[in-house]
């Protein structure tokens, strides 16, 4: 540990107020150490939201090595620092988060939880994804946002699932028009049906996005996935465990079925 | 975050059974069937009787005189949209019990009810007989905060004189809800200086008064305040609700699908706060 990373983290444990430990958080967050994860994890169970968010932040900001430690933070049964350690993973993308994402964002008891859950999965870098699990992986978003944008009771997460549906209408664009016209005309119902005028109002926003942006750019400037093959083999599994619960049957020919051959294509990906 | 109704528990209350609890000898029961028929919206015209008859009830009383059944039946009649509920709320507004007042000063606001407005000045004036101040300390006379922001909602502009004095009361809350309807009551380019003394309060340093100020701002949609509401230090929850407020003023002044400048720039501030 470097000294300064000593000192930042010790100003946290010795923060006396509320204003000391956000400025304490803060400081310990703009440093992006990765040494700061543990400090910064257990800051998000402080109840104090101001030093909750600024540690949000820096979990972003250092990306995905912090996600296993998030990963761990979700098993632990302080329900504020599970919300803000899902709102991390989601800020980050990364796909070991998908499947929680995926869980959470239909059916978490906390409001917060399932917004934060719906915005994430639409941000989820996609682009890391191999091929053949990337399809399955959409496929089981699209079903969730569709879901959780028409029935969650809650305008801000309906608000925050229109967001979602968005981002993935542009991330999916040209591998699957027919999804596309799902996520459009699931967009004419609520621009129609919602009872809060705010989730239209975002709906006509994201409308007129998908309607201009209709070619993405491939980013070029983006990394390479640093995801393990072990990484993915987890990701698989749980993907399908969550498919299991849900006894949904795959038409013959869905090269969902195909379990073993996915995970065979996940475990010897194309070189990059 | 951590207290969001237990919905699921609640459902299990049904309508016949909540009205029937209300008038039952159980007060416990009658307390929270109350509160359920207004949480669950509950607009059949028999739940108005029943809550506008528990408005006079005298059975439930707390140990320094209050009225526990009052408060929460006025708290539910503000959320159920019938008008038949105003001269009982007006009522209701001379009630010993400062709580039973301050419920049916913001249900009077949310019925939008204009003809209570007389009453609410009185009230103001603290010229309403029989009034007792709040229990606690700092002991106020009268709900201030609730009937400066029900004046305000309800475009008092005779009141402009009577609210002036409460924007230097010695509460912060109390202030706030003075701008508030100060905001509300004046013409545009001047309404700006009250809608700027929000913003500029949602700097302080107690976070109890910036969710209050937050609320006060959603409340009346003032759009230069989203940049300061997105940037303060409280529950995202909260400052999306405030925001909320200022997108749904934008529409107002749009034919949909279109959209404002503002509009946008709301939700693109909604959007980093989901």
């Amino acid at each position: 540990m470097t000294d300064s990373l000593v000192s930042l983290i010790r100003a946290v444990e010795d923060a006396d107020s509320s204003n000391r430990l956000l400025e304490a958080v803060e400081n310990l967050a703009a440093a992006r150490l990765e040494g700061a994860i543990p400090t910064l994890i257990s800051a998000l169970s402080y109840n104090n939201p101001g030093a909750a968010v600024a540690a949000v932040d820096g979990l972003i900001h250092l990306g995905e090595t912090a996600v296993p430690f998030l990963l761990e933070q979700l098993d632990a049964h302080n329900y504020t620092a599970r919300a803000w350690a899902i709102r991390a993973l989601a800020g980050i993308g990364d796909p070991r988060g998908l499947v929680t994402l995926l869980g959470v964002a239909t059916a978490d008891f906390a409001l917060s939880v399932r917004r934060a859950a719906a915005r994430g999965l639409g941000m989820m870098k996609w682009h890391w994804f191999p091929d053949n699990l990337l399809e399955i992986a959409q496929a089981e978003a699209l079903e969730a946002l569709l879901f959780v944008a028409q029935q969650d009771e809650e305008w801000v997460v309906r608000y925050s699932a229109v967001t979602g549906l968005e981002s993935l209408g542009l991330a999916i664009v040209q591998a699957h028009p027919d999804w596309r016209s799902q996520i459009q005309s699931q967009f004419e119902q609520i621009a129609l049906n919602d009872d809060s005028w705010a989730v239209r109002a975002r709906v006509w926003m994201a409308q007129q996005r998908l309607q201009t942006e209709s070619i993405v750019q491939p980013r070029l400037e983006e990394q390479p996935s640093p995801l393990s093959e072990t990484d993915w083999q987890m990701i698989i599994e749980k993907l399908y465990d969550r498919k299991g619960q849900e006894r949904l049957v795959f038409a013959e020919g869905d090269p969902r079925r195909y379990r073993e051959l996915v995970v065979a294509i996940a475990q010897n990906p194309k070189p990059v | 975050m951590a207290n969001e109704p237990d919905i699921q528990s609640d459902s299990l209350l049904t309508v016949e059974q909540a009205i029937a609890n209300l008038q039952g000898a159980d007060l416990g029961l009658r307390v929270y069937a109350a509160w359920w028929l207004g949480r669950f919206r509950v607009d059949a015209p028999e739940a108005i009787s029943v809550l506008i008859a528990a408005l006079e009830d005298e059975d439930d009383r707390t140990e320094v005189g209050g009225y526990p059944l009052r408060r929460n039946a006025a708290r539910a009649l503000g959320k159920l949209s019938d008008r038949r509920a105003v001269s009982a709320l007006v009522q209701a507004l001379g009630c010993s019990d400062f709580y039973v007042r301050e419920a049916a000063a913001q249900s009077l606001e949310q019925l939008g009810d204009r003809s209570c407005i007389p009453v609410l000045i009185r009230l103001l004036n603290d010229q309403v007989p029989g009034t007792l101040p709040a229990p606690e300390p700092p002991q106020l006379a009268q709900p201030f905060d609730a009937i400066l922001e029900a004046l305000g909602g309800l475009g008092a502009v005779d009141a402009i004189p009577l609210i002036v004095p409460f924007l230097d009361h010695f509460i912060p809350r109390v202030q706030y809800a003075a701008a508030r309807a100060m905001y509300q009551l004046t013409p545009s380019p001047q309404a700006n200086h009250y809608g700027d003394r929000l913003v500029k309060a949602l700097a302080n340093d107690d976070l109890q008064l910036r969710r209050a100020v937050l609320a006060d701002l959603g409340a009346i949609g003032y759009l230069p305040a989203a940049e300061t509401i997105a940037q303060t230090l409280a529950e995202n929850s909260l400052k999306l609700i405030a925001l909320k407020g200022l997108l749904e003023t934008q529409l107002q002044h749009t034919t949909p699908p279109n959209l404002s400048q503002g509009a946008i720039k709301v939700m693109t501030l909604m959007d980093e706060l989901l």
